[in-house]
């Protein structure tokens, strides 16, 4: 039983990285870059939730909402300012430009908000299901972070394999030049790509910090740093490798605190991806032949 | 008779003054584009008439497909202006140029190989698609009924090719040459005024080839559009084009019906090399 909950418990915080780790994998996949800036958004939605909460007493839907959009138009911003620019520019120039971005988005919540934690008060309202006469106990958190994980996982399979815009992804992941001269707009599909990354990690930050809810303004980069972790351990650009990487992530590090030591276990999450990624060079679900996205 | 496939580059430009529409679909003035101290493109004038086939010929690195990526705005000209239907467009994107009616093939293919046949068609099809991201999300009628059209129109262009059987195959495990055929349908899915292909015969066997001259005209017939090629088979070349433009060294050398281009001394100087002595 015990085992059961720590499998929970690891499903739980994997379905919050595969979130994230979603949105590397589509952002890479797209516009061919790691956007090292993508955790520190995840902070962002944070901070703008547990604002729209608690300072503006706006209900949790509401609140989930604003960061939502919050974070999509940053997420825009951030494409258009940093990384447009350097768009013919070689991966190294991006790569430090994205690294900046993160560092900028630290610091600037540091300015604003200080370093002091914020205590954050979970915006799920789900009741705990208790089963087996109580023996089990699953949190409202927890449930509510699995269901969203698999509905936005249905939701983003079926954009990009039967929308117009997601026949654009694909199409500028494989070929920018290509589809440009087939008349689709590439920019504003790299922005869409942005948007629907950032988006995500609104909602992976509002989920993270209703299960884990101190505040600071690192708060989104060991996490970001996982879920890139588990997009590489999936296959970076896949989409089935992210919420695969992700959930496997998850129940490993829950597992190894669990059975092995608290202190260890991200050391050993680290090196089951050295040891993955040593025999799978690309990654669970990544093709030699790139399924992207 | 097959034509040697002399691996010459060659450059279509072509061009035919007499019997154009009094509109011509496409007419450079002057058309240049410098490299560093090479003129890769130098003084280029062609006109080409609503529904005329024009080729592009020349040896190897005349210059062809730099005027192909001229005209699709992919490389800015340094001298010189493009007008489509009349409007000068220069300042275009080259999404912008393919919305204003210009589509091409490549000499390279360049499909988007892990999708499927139909999406590479409804890829194409982009900008004639209408619905909101919305009503996609949500699945709105609106959405069915867009969707159901455009997969609709896509299979009536694979048609074209006999390719509707083939909509759910993976673009990269199509033949080769079904594939160049992909290329064109793609291209014509976005709805065209000029179409330019890239050697299009690329690799193809005399039968293919002959089977792409009907296709060819059929698409001119059927779709009353404007063909401009790159082309090395010359049964091809003058067997379907009522206009030939002939570059050298990025320059125009030549251009006018295959029978003189044919008999063009320059023409055959600019394959052959001098000759010795009259």
């Amino acid at each position: 039983m015990t085992f059961l909950i720590y499998l929970i418990n690891g499903i739980s915080l994997g379905s919050v990285y595969a979130i994230i780790a979603l949105g590397y994998t589509m952002v890479y996949g797209i516009a061919k870059m790691l956007n090292f800036a993508h955790g520190d958004i995840i902070m962002v939605g944070g901070y703008i939730s547990y604002f729209a909460a608690c300072s503006f007493g706006l209900p949790p839907i509401a609140a989930v909402f604003v960061a939502i959009i919050g974070c999509t138009v940053l997420g825009i911003l951030i494409e258009r300012l940093a990384y447009r620019p350097l768009r013919e520019a070689q991966s190294l120039a991006v790569l430090i430009t994205a690294i900046g971005v993160s560092y900028f988005l630290q610091n600037g919540a540091l300015q604003l908000w200080t370093s002091n934690p914020k205590v954050y008060n979970s915006l799920v309202t789900l009741q705990p299901v208790s089963l087996f006469n109580g023996q089990l106990v699953i949190s409202g958190e927890t449930i509510m972070t699995i269901a969203v994980c698999i509905v936005i996982m249905v939701v983003l399979t079926l954009l990009i394999k039967h929308t117009k815009l997601g026949k654009a992804m694909r199409a500028v992941s494989e070929d920018k030049g290509a589809a440009q001269l087939m008349g689709i707009n590439v920019n504003f599909t790299i922005s869409m790509t942005f948007a629907i990354g950032s988006a995500l990690a609104a909602v992976a930050g509002v989920l993270l910090c209703s299960a884990y809810p101190t505040l600071t303004p690192t708060t989104g980069s060991m996490p970001g740093i996982k879920a890139f972790t588990a997009a590489v351990f999936g296959g970076i650009g896949s989409i089935p490798g992210a919420f695969l990487g992700g959930i496997l992530l998850g129940i490993i590090e829950k597992l190894s605190q669990a059975y092995i030591s608290t202190q260890l276990s991200d050391a050993i999450v680290f090196a089951v991806l050295i040891i993955v990624l040593s025999v799978r060079p690309t990654g669970l679900l990544g093709k030699a032949q790139r399924e992207k996205v | 008779m097959t034509k040697p496939l002399v691996r010459v580059n060659t450059d279509y430009a072509l061009l035919r003054e007499e019997d154009l529409d009094t509109t011509p679909v496409l007419e450079t003035r002057h058309l240049g584009i410098q490299f560093g101290g090479l003129k890769a493109v130098d003084d280029v004038n062609i006109t080409v008439g609503r529904t005329e086939i024009a080729g592009l010929i020349g040896p190897n690195g005349a210059g062809k497909t730099t005027v192909f990526n001229l005209l699709t705005k992919v490389y800015a000209p340094t001298n010189g202006s493009i007008f489509l239907n009349r409007v000068d467009i220069n300042g275009y994107t080259p999404e912008q140029a393919n919305k204003a009616g210009i589509a091409r093939t490549f000499q390279n293919i360049r499909l988007f190989s892990q999708m499927s046949v139909l999406d590479n068609v409804m890829v194409g099809l982009h900008n004639e698609i209408k619905y909101s991201f919305a009503g996609s999300l949500f699945r709105a009628p609106s959405f069915f009924n867009s969707e159901k059209i455009a997969v609709e129109r896509a299979l009536e262009l694979l048609s074209i090719f006999g390719m509707e059987s083939e909509a759910y195959t993976k673009a990269s495990s199509l033949p080769y040459g079904a594939q160049r055929r992909l290329e064109i349908v793609r291209a014509l899915a976005t709805n065209p005024c000029l179409l330019l292909l890239d050697e299009p015969a690329a690799g193809m066997n005399p039968s293919e080839t002959a089977e792409l001259m009907e296709n060819i005209r059929g698409i001119r017939d059927t779709f009353k559009i404007a063909i401009l090629l790159i082309e090395h088979d010359m049964n091809l070349v003058m067997g379907v084009c009522d206009g030939i433009g002939v570059l050298n060294f990025g320059k125009l050398i030549a251009k006018g019906s295959p029978d003189d281009i044919k008999n063009n001394p320059d023409v055959i100087e600019a394959y052959l090399g001098k000759q010795k002595e009259e």
